[in-house]
């Protein structure tokens, strides 16, 4: 607040109040709907922002000094949001696995039922856990690799707290029953706009940042960041496309229908994998890998190949979810033969990342942030084989359906898009917040056992439940009809699920113990304030010295 | 536009760019990348030409296999009837008494029946067909509507207080709600009824019992028999043996005689085929049979 200008502090005021107007009318127009508690949520939010505003309007105005740092509060902001969403989100997950265990534990209330706190789970770890951080870091790094300042400090908040005010919507929206119904894309119609007009200001923020660059060169990172950011805002937009009942209803009907309303999703759902959880965390790797490792990039050529290959081919993927459905087999064909393709991208960035780390062995063993990351290419790149191999048709008759699925997902979101994001928060948290190092290098050390424990338990006994699941589905006797009845998989998939929710349990406890670490590195004495090199300032104002 | 330098590590130069203190190194792609790539390439390129894979407009590309897989599911689907035909014409054709005395006939229908009992029956059956509260055990000689193949298949067939025209029906009055009888009649005749099938527990409720057995010839045995043990023309239950639907203490019979019951029993016409039905009907008889 304090950084923000007299024209900034009104706009937000503004901006607040436009909000309330806009909780308002829905309270109004949804009295008889749902969508009055969230018009109701709204108004409260911007209630509390205009008095936040308010208060400090007649601050002292920042100085022209500002300019010489990075702006990186909202990059504060953004890495302890994402902090509190993973505890949240991972908190649900293995509550929805235990529920698999005991379906008992409803307690029997609506908002607790699977159908809605799995999305809960999802939305919390993917939007909530991996956005914030995305969000977070793309500023972080941008700011850096450019050596230029976020162009001013008002958007940057506003694509923060506009971002996780649609989690917010998502998350409450599913506990009372709204819903698309559209996996990853569950939030409905008026979520979805908000969701436009925050993502437009992100991109827009982006470029205003990127076109005020020092450097010649765009670094890699960002090409992935805005990968990211561009195809993400595609994808949601299309796939969001939909009719409202009425303007005082939450619900609404999707454009699409039958069979293309499935590939329209799927191509939103792998894409998602792709260009949210594998691009924007690519460029995460990207900067904070080698920044800590203190090694140079392995190969510039092969990051261009796997950016490019990794960007060309996802977009074909989708339809490997629709195997040997009403989709028209060719459009499988595409989806299957891309999926293959897509593996030597994918393995050349996990490879580039591994490489890079020559030279820098030592570290990886004595320093469990680096370990995180490296932990993190290792998982993509037995995930990116994983997916590429489950694409394959008569494999995927195999595994679509089972909890192979989940297991090979888990692989995805746990051992990678989890661990590069702990590392680069063990990264980034000491740099953000001028403090020499994390309040306990152990404790990390602790967190990273856990989560690969959790993970490994975890995706074991996934793969485990998954094949079995599968085999016995397609199991004949000898009269030529089915073994196993789906309640006699559904029993042998038992143990398993309790190992799962263990596996869960383990990850749970170690992003615990990554919460209460970074609380302590936060709140312990700052460094003394220095700028000691210009190596962290931007270009913009070489002349004046840095401010003691 | 930097020069690069020399990583002593690898030897490669770097790029001559630096980024916040990241720089790249120049090192040429390596080759096994080409290779895979290509490999990847030539398995899809293979592969369009031989299945159905680009899109032409109205129609596509169909591959020199001319493969199918909609022919395929068809096919496959054919094939696996042909295969059990021998036995599913048998099961057909015979009737109940030559199927149950069949040796071969009963291993298939046990097999086949275990499965099909599982997806659509366990679900209010149980998984052994032992019952839960509400749905009755079918593995007991305590029928409501009779235990012979014959009636069972039409049990299934039809339902019971189900949507099929022909549906059993049946209805345990709510005589409590309805104010046919009065409160400590109910209490009486619950304690008769008890007493049916726990003789002991009519020990110090001598007169109740006295009592409830007067109501019970009144009013309940018309429905479930003088001796209390049934009717299957009417689908009531046995009250006087140790299987019950809801349950037999005190509580739950005072909760029935008050409130009533009508369980509904789907059934099974539209969903299952003649043959299906013929061997769950079988499966179930011989359950009992083999206890
Ligand atoms: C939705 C729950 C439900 C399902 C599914 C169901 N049943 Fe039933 N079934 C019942 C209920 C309830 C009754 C008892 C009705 C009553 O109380 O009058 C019953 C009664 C029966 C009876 C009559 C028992 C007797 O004593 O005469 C048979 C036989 C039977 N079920 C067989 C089956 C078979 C075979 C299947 C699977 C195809 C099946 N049921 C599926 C609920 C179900
Ligand atoms: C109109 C016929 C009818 C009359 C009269 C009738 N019943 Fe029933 N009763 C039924 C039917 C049918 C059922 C089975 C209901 C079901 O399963 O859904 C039943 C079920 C019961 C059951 C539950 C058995 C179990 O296994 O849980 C009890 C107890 C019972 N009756 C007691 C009585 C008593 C006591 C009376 C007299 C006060 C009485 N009934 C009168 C038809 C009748």
């Amino acid at each position: 607040m304090a950084q923000l200008t007299r024209t900034e502090r009104q706009i937000a005021l503004a901006l607040f109040v436009g909000l309330a107007v806009a909780g308002l009318l829905m309270v109004a127009g949804g009295r008889a709907d749902p969508l009055g508690l969230h018009g109701a949520l709204i108004l409260g939010v911007a209630v509390f922002g205009s008095f936040g505003i308010i208060s400090k309007y007649y601050e002292p105005l920042p100085g022209a000094d500002r300019l010489r740092e990075y702006y990186d509060d909202p990059s504060k902001f953004g890495v302890v949001a994402a902090m509190v969403w993973v505890a949240f989100g991972l908190f649900m997950g293995d509550w929805v696995a235990w529920l698999l265990v005991n379906p008992d534990l409803t307690f029997d209330a609506a908002w607790s039922s699977f159908g809605r706190i799995r999305p809960v789970h999802t939305t919390s770890v993917i939007f909530g856990f991996g956005g914030n951080a995305l969000i977070a870091t793309s500023f972080y790094v941008m700011q850096r690799t450019s050596r230029a300042r976020l162009p001013d400090q008002l958007s940057p908040w506003f694509v923060l707290l506009g971002y996780n005010l649609f989690c917010i919507l998502a998350v409450t929206g599913y506990m009372l029953g709204i819903t698309q119904s559209r996996e990853y894309a569950e939030p409905e119609w008026y979520a979805d706009i908000w969701l436009v007009v925050v993502w437009i200001v992100y991109f827009v923020t982006y470029l205003r940042t990127l076109a005020r660059r020092k450097e010649p060169h765009i670094y890699v990172s960002n090409w992935y960041y805005l990968a990211f950011i561009l195809v993400v805002a595609m994808l949601h937009i299309v796939n969001n496309l939909a009719v409202p009942v009425s303007l005082g209803h939450a619900k609404s009907y999707s454009l699409f229908s039958g069979v293309q309303d499935a590939m329209t999703e799927w191509w939103y759902g792998h894409n998602a994998v792709a260009f949210f959880l594998t691009s924007g965390f690519l460029g995460m790797m990207y900067y904070f890998m080698p920044k800590r490792a203190g090694r140079p990039i392995f190969s510039y050529r092969l990051s261009i190949i796997s950016f490019w290959g990794i960007t060309f081919f996802y977009i074909w993927v989708g339809s490997h979810h629709l195997h040997y459905t009403a989709l028209p087999q060719w459009v499988q064909t595409l989806g299957m033969t891309f999926s293959v393709l897509l593996l030597v991208p994918s393995w050349a960035s996990a490879g580039n990342a591994l490489l890079t780390l020559n030279g820098a062995w030592h570290k990886v063993r004595d320093d469990a942030t680096l370990r995180f990351m490296m932990i993190a290419a290792v998982f993509y790149g037995l995930t990116t084989f994983e997916g590429s191999f489950m694409a394959i048709r008569p494999v995927n008759s195999l595994s679509h359906y089972t909890d192979w699925t989940i297991g090979h997902v888990h692989a995805g979101a746990l051992g990678w898009v989890a661990m590069i994001t702990f590392g680069s928060i063990y990264a980034s948290v000491p740099w953000l917040w001028k403090r020499d190092a994390m309040y306990s290098a152990r404790l990390v050390e602790v967190h990273f056992w856990l989560a690969l424990a959790g993970t490994i338990v975890y995706v074991f006994a996934m793969w485990n439940s998954g094949i079995v699941q599968g085999l016995m589905w397609r199991t004949y006797n000898e009269s030529g009809t089915l073994t196993y009845s789906f309640v006699d998989s559904l029993i042998a998939m038992h143990p398993y699920y309790i190992a799962r929710a263990v596996g869960g349990l383990l990850f749970l406890i170690g992003a615990l113990v990554g919460c209460y670490n970074m609380y302590m590195t936060i709140r312990a004495a700052p460094q003394r304030k220095r700028l000691a090199s210009t190596s962290d300032m931007p270009a913009a104002v070489p002349a004046i010295a840095p401010a003691e | 536009m930097g020069i690069g330098e020399r990583d002593p590590h690898t030897g490669h130069m770097t790029t001559g760019h630096e980024w916040n203190g990241i720089t790249e190194l120049n090192t040429p792609v390596p080759r096994p990348v080409y290779v895979f790539l290509a490999a990847a390439a030539l398995f899809a390129i293979l592969y369009w030409v031989l299945m159905p894979a680009w899109p032409t407009g109205g129609s596509y590309t169909k591959g020199l296999l001319g493969y199918d897989q909609r022919a395929a599911v068809a096919e496959s689907l054919r094939e696996a009837a042909l295969g059990r035909a021998a036995l599913t014409k048998k099961i057909a054709a015979e009737g109940f008494d030559a199927i149950t005395a069949d040796r071969d006939l009963m291993d298939t229908v046990r097999q086949t029946g275990r499965a099909l009992f599982g997806d659509n029956c366990a679900a209010c059956h149980g998984r052994e067909a032992t019952g839960n509260k509400g749905f009755p055990n079918l593995t007991t000689a305590s029928w409501l509507w009779g235990g012979s193949p014959e009636t069972i298949a039409e049990t299934i067939r039809v339902g019971i207080n189900s949507a099929h025209p022909d549906s059993r029906t049946s209805q345990m009055p709510a005589f409590g709600r309805d104010g046919v009888l009065p409160r400590i009649e109910i209490e009486n005749v619950v304690a008769y009824v008890k007493s049916l099938s726990e003789p002991q527990s009519a020990r110090g409720h001598e007169a109740a019992v006295a009592a409830g057995r007067k109501v019970f010839a009144s009013t309940c045995a018309a429905c479930h028999g003088e001796q209390g043990t049934g009717n299957s023309e009417l689908g009531t239950p046995n009250l006087a043996d140790q299987f019950w639907i809801y349950g037999g203490d005190s509580e739950t019979l005072v909760k029935t005689v008050w409130g009533g019951r009508q369980g509904q029993m789907p059934t099974w016409e539209a969903r299952l085929t003649p043959v299906e039905r013929k061997i769950l009907a079988l499966y179930v008889y011989d359950l009992r049979r083999r206890q």
